[in-house]
């Protein structure tokens, strides 16, 4: 016989209730990177907007960040750890299959027993991230959810490709969703386009370093096997961010049921000064609206570059507890996620 | 209508002038847009979806890379254009 089940009992909405972040100590200023590639700080800065990234070092591990942004997110919500009942981390740089990073970082952070999983959206995944924790809010499933977007994309970087290695930094960004009264959280317009699956992409799989297929590994100069790295189609992924993503930003501020008079602040994934650039004028956002430009000191963070930057521009002061903000993060797959959020 | 080679050039002239500041004047079929008007790799995408709204005309990405010129713009978009 088919029982009657009882219906879950969420809260009437969900938003963000805290954010923190994670910078690797050690700064890295294009001279270095110069050390590696035939370029020049100014093409560098003309091409991308970014003077210095931050480098994570041995005991800055994907883990170890995201405990710190986490701890930051935690307190910054005035909730304990105890309260966490989901852990989601969103990263394309742990390099353990399983067991998954979340559960690791719950432990660590003192949460209990909380559900823990991974997702893989690259630059899309703390958007990601954040709909699905909306959703366990709402639906019933968590009361408060820590996301983490977290990197240590040094570890994919062809030093010697000049087109990608100054292009990339190291970090985490943390947040805590959590119930409330008024909807902090729009829908989320979101996607993916895996025709353009080859667009981003890391040069080789891991399986092929299995003794055999040795062959397949791509080398250096001097015949040694190259680490696998991410490599991208520079001028497709520009068009696709600026003309296509505009698109989606747009949906997302009609989903939301506001326009961009109404928004105090645009956080775009922090992929590139000029793709940020680019989208505010394609956009036509107002003056009074303040963007998002931490690319210029953290560098091309993917999962962790919009709770890295939404940190930034509330500890600064360019934005304040309860501005109106649109995000959007894109990227490998190509995968996009983009919603209108209230500030913490 | 289909725009005449001289349209073209002056609208390519217009587009190039908006995103990289080079005067009217010097964009001429002979240029190349890298190394004569300071069109660099991710202008160049901004300079070909103006073009491809202007003169409704589709212009992959695979073949950018073969524009090196104005005069190589003109003649695909003379080419392509419906």
């Amino acid at each position: 016989m088919t029982s009657k089940i009882k219906p879950p009992k969420g809260a009437p909405y969900a938003r963000i209730m805290g954010v923190g972040g994670y910078r690797p100590v050690q700064v890295v200023p294009n001279e270095e990177i110069l050390k590696h590639i035939d370029s020049s700080d100014e093409w560098i800065r003309s091409r991308s907007g970014i003077a210095t990234r931050h480098w994570a070092g041995p005991d800055e591990t994907v883990a170890a960040m995201s405990v710190e942004a986490a701890g930051k997110a935690i307190a910054d919500a005035g909730i304990t750890a105890e309260q966490i009942d989901a852990v989601i981390i969103s990263t394309v740089s742990h390099f353990m299959q399983t067991p998954s990073v979340a559960t690791e970082i719950a432990h660590a952070l003192g949460a209990g027993k909380p559900a823990a999983f991974d997702i893989s959206a690259a630059c899309a995944g703390f958007g990601y991230g954040l709909t699905l924790a909306k959703g366990l809010v709402v639906e019933g499933s968590a009361s408060h959810v820590l996301v983490v977007g977290v990197e240590r994309l040094s570890d994919l970087t062809d030093m010697t490709d000049r087109a990608t290695a100054f292009l990339f930094g190291d970090g985490a960004g943390a947040v805590i969703v959590g119930p409330a009264e008024e909807p902090g959280i729009g829908p989320t317009i979101w996607g993916s386009e895996g025709d353009k699956n080859t667009t981003i992409k890391q040069t080789v799989g891991w399986d092929k370093f299995r003794v055999g297929d040795l062959g397949l590994l791509p080398l250096d100069e001097d015949g040694g096997i190259k680490f696998p790295a991410i490599t991208q189609e520079g001028q497709t992924v520009f068009r696709w961010a600026v003309y296509e993503m505009a698109k989606v930003a747009q949906q997302a501020l009609d989903a939301a049921g506001i326009t961009a008079d109404d928004l105090d602040v645009f956080i775009p994934h922090q992929a590139n000064m000029r793709i940020i650039d680019s989208m505010v004028k394609t956009l036509k956002l107002p003056e009074h609206v303040e963007v998002a430009r931490d690319i210029e000191t953290t560098g091309n963070t993917s999962a962790a570059s919009i709770p890295l930057a939404m940190e930034r521009m509330l500890a600064t002061g360019q934005a304040k507890s309860g501005d109106t903000a649109l995000v959007i993060g894109f990227g490998a797959g190509l995968v996009y996620a983009a919603t209108v959020v209230t500030l913490p | 209508m289909a725009a005449t080679q001289e349209e073209i050039v002056a609208g390519l002239a217009e587009i190039v002038n908006e995103i990289a500041g080079i005067p009217v004047e010097d964009v001429q079929l002979d240029k190349s847009f890298t190394d004569d008007l300071d069109v660099d790799s991710l202008s160049m995408v901004e300079v070909v979806v103006a073009a491809e709204e202007r003169f409704d005309v589709k212009i992959p990405d695979d073949d950018v890379k073969n524009l090196k010129t104005v005069g190589d713009a003109t003649s695909y978009i003379l080419k392509h254009q419906s």
